[in-house]
């Protein structure tokens, strides 16, 4: 279908596709959001659309997952078990990754197209019943989706027989209770079943086995978001922005030494340079930038030049940096800084957060840690920092869920790619 | 049979069923892949990251579907990472390398991790010498610390999870497999994780602490030495320890045990039991005791133990040569003429019992079997056909089990009902009052005291209930003697064979009648024709009697009665008790740790048992001394060999015809295969070399046709106006002989209680913990109110061996 009443057609930039907020005042109130085409998608592929065919469109559309993987949105609805029921989705809202703070921004002023998006999945994959997991800290998010939701069922937009279908959908929220890993898929839904939150061994995947056993959808809040403007425009319009490899908008949580740390919203293909410097008005103090995290605490440390800082953003043109886009939370980090010192940081975090199930995790991260702090603090030797690089390696590959992996990602890549910060770092 | 995958595990070629582990099926190829958190009976975590290999499967053209060849071998595409052997199932094709340097390298990376917080107290730690970390260190270990040593997390060495488990937090290595066979096995979900990342510790989650009859399991399952039982830590090392064979001998399920031992100079250089020990059978017990069983043995090491025989001189005990005690005993017996009564307990042998039957018999006395639970005679014509195994039935098979709570009288079948009812076998619990199996039933059915055998008539009745059990292809029925005395039960009983055989579920493996018995070798008992007695009192009065394993004058103040007028009193027991104090010659026999023989179980397997630990003092097994008063009354019994018996008992006893030692003594290999000093670590579970005995054949299994005898119900008990309905109910942990003399369960065995609706204590003006009086038929106690809101309010629940000789539903006073 193709959509012709909204503004916000093709002109890059010219206006937002999630951060619509930003352009339309008080669209967090129902009647705004509904007189700015709110709904209509989801009116639409309840009353005149199969659920094959939205899974079809956002297929089409070319959209990723936000969530960190980039998994494509379409093919993992189309994956769900359509011979185990009842099927459910779920909206990842435990944003925990330090440096990501764009679904927060999502919920509290857009808050019904993300939730429009959570609707349209859930009809998409025959869901009746759809779970927001958001991590605890967000319980004031939470109380205000809870009032949205309300507003959606008054309103009709949930319940039961939708526009008259036989079509019922109900939403809730779920709060966390304050740990990261609890953003994994797998622990989200032990979280959510009211157990430990702990990853399960993959497979089975979640469109086989889910959450309480049965397929389920999990994607990222901003995925979501995404959902109803493809449904309305249609897929040939979203895939009309971003790259080849990686399609639309994608906000970039920009944080660490620039000038105007935030959310932007862009297309994918921007280059860091434009981000960094036309975005994030440049690096504090004017110094250079030495190195970017793209994905937070888990990335993988790029070295910084010309040729990185004029490379476009998507999930391929930064694997040819060696390292992931991950969920975007692109950190700057410019020559006052050391990276003993980011890593010491970031290996804080993953020994605080590792959840405990896996040895190499568990253990890894607590003797990675003595060892970051020990090159930090001035007391380490060389054979320390080897001895560092090789406990890392020691643990990838064989960790049981990605939070293991990401640990290791700045500590090998610190020291590999910037050996003369931890020669400076430690003893002679 | 299902669906059979061939697969290459280094080289070696084997096929087993699908969905088989690779680490499993390596097992199988004599492979051992090192694990911590798997364990065959537990569902597959992969959470240790112990088991890496190399997987290969073969590579499929997208566009045919076909394999791709390549030099005529299909071509093998591995995983880019090493794959964990305990969570990957095989698939056909697959190649498994597990010695290449890249798996190796996994491996002895995760044995580096664990180390790095491993206190490494290998040479005071119970587990030392059987623990598989300490195996996977002499292989894998780097033999130098690249962990600095003060870096090492130091946690609680001495954390009592209850009074029977200790948990050293530092030694823990987080497999889980503890909190996994409580919530999997067990279904009792007593234990979790507190913290996270390294600080994560195993923590009880119960009140009191670590509340399953299960727990002692978790000391076996768990590879390092974090679980010990209070009762073993310390006590030994397992290098110094000798194993034999043996038998449980608490209750009816007859699970394989090992008793380790040793010589102690604490003993005064006596050779004791330091340990009881599960020993493998998937038919009976698998891999599993309960704690009663692991932790009441100490009876048998008991102070009071009888050493000596003792004659009656001047009113007191004297010591006496066996020649003049058996010689007492046979000339009072002899005389006695037709008044010669044996009264002998199932915890005897059923070599001891056919030689106490014989002499009865051959001195035209009788010999009577000390119980208030009927129904052996059923369970020898319709019980359990040959070749069952709880551990099979599941999905299709139903079980129903009446007037009994198992979690409290045979704790391991409650273990493997649950299991079956997991498995998806429809469990139906019939009980006045609800019991731990009620969670795991499909339907739970509710009676007043009183209406059992009218439950099970109805039962039989159209219903959705009956249906399911009438169409199931397997049925068993458990009954037991919640509430019911001997003849309550002996009615039940009859109503479940008839049950049973209406809906065609008798003489067929898996389907049948089994007796929740009070006693381990009471369907033993019956089997060679000793059968309990309803009126007790007047069956010993003024009677010559002979007393072997039993206490009637500490039981019930009534026997006490009838024992004071009997005309001679013998008895024969391992213990002193208030039965031997009334004696005129006291026999003392060997417990069965001391000596040899068998037990039948409830299932009506034969099982043997071997001596572990020299007899105390002069004391002789129970059918030798038999014999020897047998012979001063010149009649001729076996009393040298035990297996000489065992076959006079098989040439006599129609369902024991062509047994021997020799086969009970047989063993086949099992599954799972555990108990072995491997990195394929199933726990400290001993294999099983010295017999799975065997299944006696019950009457309808051999043909013919099945006449059930009705046993007529006597009329339900109405108490009258301020009396109460008291009712028998069993305890796991009671005042029995042997179960006292661990003081370890002193707690779990509390006080005397009774139970009471709320309504009924209001009525009695009473509250939750006050003491009362109860008192009934010239029996009375004290016992502490519980309040259960589940019972009715017309009774009163009172559990047995508790010191209330309640025997049957009585009506009673409380007061
Ligand atoms: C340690 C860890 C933390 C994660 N945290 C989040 C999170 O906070 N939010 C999120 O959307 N996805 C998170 N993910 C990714 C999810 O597992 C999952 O891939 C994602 O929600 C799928 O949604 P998508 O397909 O829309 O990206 C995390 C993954 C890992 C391994
Ligand atoms: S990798 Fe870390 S977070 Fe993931 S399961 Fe293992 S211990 Fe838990
Ligand atoms: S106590 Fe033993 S069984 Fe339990 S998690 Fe620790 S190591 Fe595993
Ligand atoms: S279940 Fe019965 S036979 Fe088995 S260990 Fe416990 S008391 Fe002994
Ligand atoms: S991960 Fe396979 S044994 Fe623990």
């Amino acid at each position: 279908m193709k959509g012709k009443s909204f503004l916000w057609q093709n002109k890059r930039l010219m206006a937002h596709i999630l951060f619509r907020h930003r352009d339309i005042p008080d669209i967090n109130k129902l009647d705004v959001y509904k007189k700015n085409g709110g709904f209509a998608a989801l009116k639409n592929a309840v009353t005149k659309m199969k659920p094959a065919e939205v899974t079809d469109v956002v297929k089409n559309s070319g959209l990723r997952g936000r969530g960190g993987a980039g998994f494509p949105t379409g093919m993992k609805w189309s994956f769900m078990d359509s011979k185990s029921w009842p099927h459910y989705v779920l909206a990842n809202a435990d944003e925990s990754e330090p440096g990501t703070f764009k679904d927060r921004e999502i919920m509290e002023n857009n808050p019904f197209q993300f939730l429009e998006g959570v609707a349209l999945a859930s009809y998409a994959v025959g869901a009746n019943l759809a779970y927001v997991y958001l991590r605890g800290e967000f319980w004031q998010v939470a109380a205000f989706l809870d009032e949205k939701l309300a507003e959606m069922e008054d309103a009709g937009y949930l319940g039961e027989n939708l526009f008259g279908t036989d079509y019922s959908l109900k939403i809730h929220t779920h709060l966390g209770a304050g740990a990261y890993i609890c953003g994994e898929e797998t622990a989200l839904m032990e979280s959510l079943e009211g157990k430990r939150g702990q990853p399960r061994v993959r497979p089975p995947f979640p469109p086989s086995v889910g959450l309480y056993g049965k397929p389920t959808v999990i994607n990222n809040v901003e995925t979501l978001t995404n959902v109803p403007l493809i449904l309305a425009n249609g897929a040939d319009w979203y895939k009309s922005m971003g790259t080849a490899d990686s399609a639309g908008v994608k906000i970039f949580s920009l944080s660490g030494r620039v000038r105007k740390p935030g959310n932007y919203e862009l297309p994918f293909g921007t280059t860091f340079r434009q981000l960094i410097y036309e975005n994030g008005g440049g690096v504090q103090d004017g110094r250079p930038v030495k190195a970017i995290m793209p994905a937070g605490a888990s990335s993988s440390l790029i070295v910084v030049d010309d040729k990185t800082l004029d490379t476009p953003m998507d999930y391929a043109f930064v694997r040819t940096l060696g390292a992931d886009l991950g969920s975007a939370s692109v950190i700057v980090i410019d020559d006052t800084v050391s990276i003993d010192w980011v890593i010491n940081k970031t290996i804080h975090f993953f020994k605080h957060e590792s959840c405990g199930k896996c040895t190499p995790c568990r253990e890894g991260n607590y003797w990675m840690r003595h060892l970051t702090e020990r090159i930090h603090s001035g007391n380490g030797y060389s054979t320390d920092v080897d001895l560092l690089l090789n406990v890392a390696k020691q643990m990838q590959g064989k960790c049981l869920c990605a939070l293991g992996e990401f640990s290791t990602m700045a500590v090998v890549t610190g020291i590999e790619r910037f050996p003369q910060d931890f020669k400076k770092a430690v003893k002679a | 049979m299902s669906k059979q995958v061939t697969l290459t595990i280094d080289g070696k070629q084997i096929t087993v069923p699908d969905g088989t582990l690779v680490a499993d099926a390596a097992k199988l190829a004599g492979i051992d892949i090192p694990v911590f958190c798997h364990h065959p009976k537990l569902e597959p975590v992969g959470m240790c990251r112990m088991c890496l290999v190399e997987i290969g499967r073969p590579m499929f053209d997208r566009a045919t579907g076909q394999i791709v060849m390549e030099n005529g071998q299909p071509k093998i595409q591995f995983m880019p990472k090493l794959e964990t052997a305990c969570t990957n199932p095989v698939s056909e094709g697959m190649v498994v390398l597990t010695q290449t340097a890249k798996a190796k390298e996994g491996q002895k990376g995760t044995v580096e991790f664990l180390l790095t917080s491993h206190p490494l107290d290998c040479p005071i730690c119970d587990k030392g010498g059987e623990c598989p970390l300490q195996n996977l260190t002499m292989e894998h270990g780097p033999g130098k610390s690249r962990f600095i040593y003060d870096e090492k997390l130091h946690l609680d060495k001495q954390v009592p999870l209850g009074e029977l488990i200790w948990l050293d937090r530092e030694r823990c290595i987080q497999c889980a497999r503890c909190i996994r066979f409580q919530d999997e096995i067990a279904g009792e979900a007593v234990l979790g994780f507190d913290e996270r990342g390294r600080n994560t510790q195993i923590v009880s989650l119960s009140d009191p602490g670590f509340d399953s009859v299960f727990s002692g399991n978790t000391t076996d399952i768990c590879p390092v030495g974090a679980l010990t039982t209070a009762d073993f830590r310390f006590g030994a090392r397992p290098w110094e320890l000798k194993a034999q064979a043996s038998i449980c001998t608490q209750c009816p399920v007859g699970c394989n045990t090992t008793l380790n031992t040793r010589r102690e100079a604490k003993a005064g250089g006596d050779i004791v039991i330091k340990r009881v020990m599960p020993r493998q059978n998937e038919e009976v017990n698998e891999i599993w005791l309960c704690d009663k069983g692991r932790f009441a043995h100490h009876y048998v090491g008991s102070k009071k133990r009888l050493a000596r025989p003792q004659i009656r001189k001047d009113e007191k005990l004297a010591r006496a040569s066996w020649d003049a005690a058996t010689k007492l005993a046979a000339e009072n017996f002899s005389a006695s003429k037709k008044d010669f009564v044996i009264l002998a307990s199932g915890r005897l042998a059923n070599e001891d019992l056919f030689n106490l039957k014989s002499l009865a018999d051959h001195a035209g006395g009788r010999a009577i079997l000390y119980s208030d639970m009927g129904g052996g005679d059923l369970t020898a014509l319709v019980g359990v056909g040959a070749g069952t195994n709880l551990g099979k039935l599941g999905e299709g098979d139903a079980i129903l089990v009446v007037a009994s709570d198992l979690y409290e009288e045979a704790p391991i079948w409650y273990l493997r009902v649950k299991q079956a009812a997991d498995r998806g076998a429809a469990l139906i619990v019939a009980n006045p009052r609800e019991t731990k199996l009620d969670k795991f039933a499909k339907f739970s059915i509710r009676y007043s005291y009183g209406d059992e055998v009218k439950a099970v008539n109805d039962f039989g009745k159209k219903s959705k209930i009956s249906d399911e059990f009438a169409k199931a292809k397997n049925a068993i029925v458990f009954f037991g003697s919640e509430g019911l005395g001997l003849n309550g039960t002996s009615a039940v009983a009859s109503a479940c064979a008839d049950l049973l055989k209406e809906t065609g579920h008798i003489g067929r493996a898996s389907n049948g009648l089994i007796g929740v018995w009070q006693r381990a070798n009471d369907q033993g008992a019956w089997e060679v024709g000793l059968q309990p007695e309803e009126d007790l009192a007047k069956a010993l009065k003024g009677k010559a009697v002979y007393i072997v394993g039993t206490d009637p004058v500490g039981d019930d103040p009534k026997l006490a009665k009838a024992l004071e007028g009997a005309e001679f009193v013998a008895v024969q027991d391992i213990l002193e008790t208030a039965t031997t104090e009334i004696a005129d010659v006291v026999l003392p026999a060997q417990a069965f740790s001391e000596r040899e023989g068998t037990f039948t179980s409830g299932e009506r397997r034969v099982q043997r048992f071997y001596a572990a630990v020299p007899p105390t003092g002069d004391s002789k097994p129970d059918f030798v001394i038999t014999s020897m008063i047998a012979k001063q009354m010149n009649i001729v019994l076996e009393g040298t060999s035990v297996s000489v018996v065992f076959d006079i008992l098989a040439n006599s006893i129609e369902a024991f015809t062509d047994l021997s030692y020799a086969k009970l003594a047989e063993v086949r290999p099992q599954w799972p295969i555990v108990g072995r000093g491997d990195v394929y670590y199933g726990g400290t579970t001993y294999e099983n070399k010295h017999g799975l005995g065997v299944q006696l054949v019950p009457a309808a299994q051999v043909g013919g046709t099945v006449r059930i005898p009705k046993v007529k119900k006597e009329a339900v008990l109405r108490p009258k106006e301020k009396e109460l309905l008291a009712v028998p109910v069993n305890k796991l942990y009671d005042r029995g002989v042997t179960v006292s003399p661990a003081e370890l369960l002193d707690e779990r065995v509390g006080e005397a209680t009774v139970s009471l609706h709320p309504e009924a204590a209001e009525r009695l003006g009473v509250e939750a913990g006050a003491r009362v009086k109860i008192s009934f038929d010239g029996v009375s106690g004290e016992a502490v109110v519980k309040i259960d809101d589940t019972i009715s309010a017309g009774v009163a629940l009172v559990p047995r061996s508790m010191g209330i000789a309640i025997k049957e539903p009585v009506a009673a006073k409380v007061k």
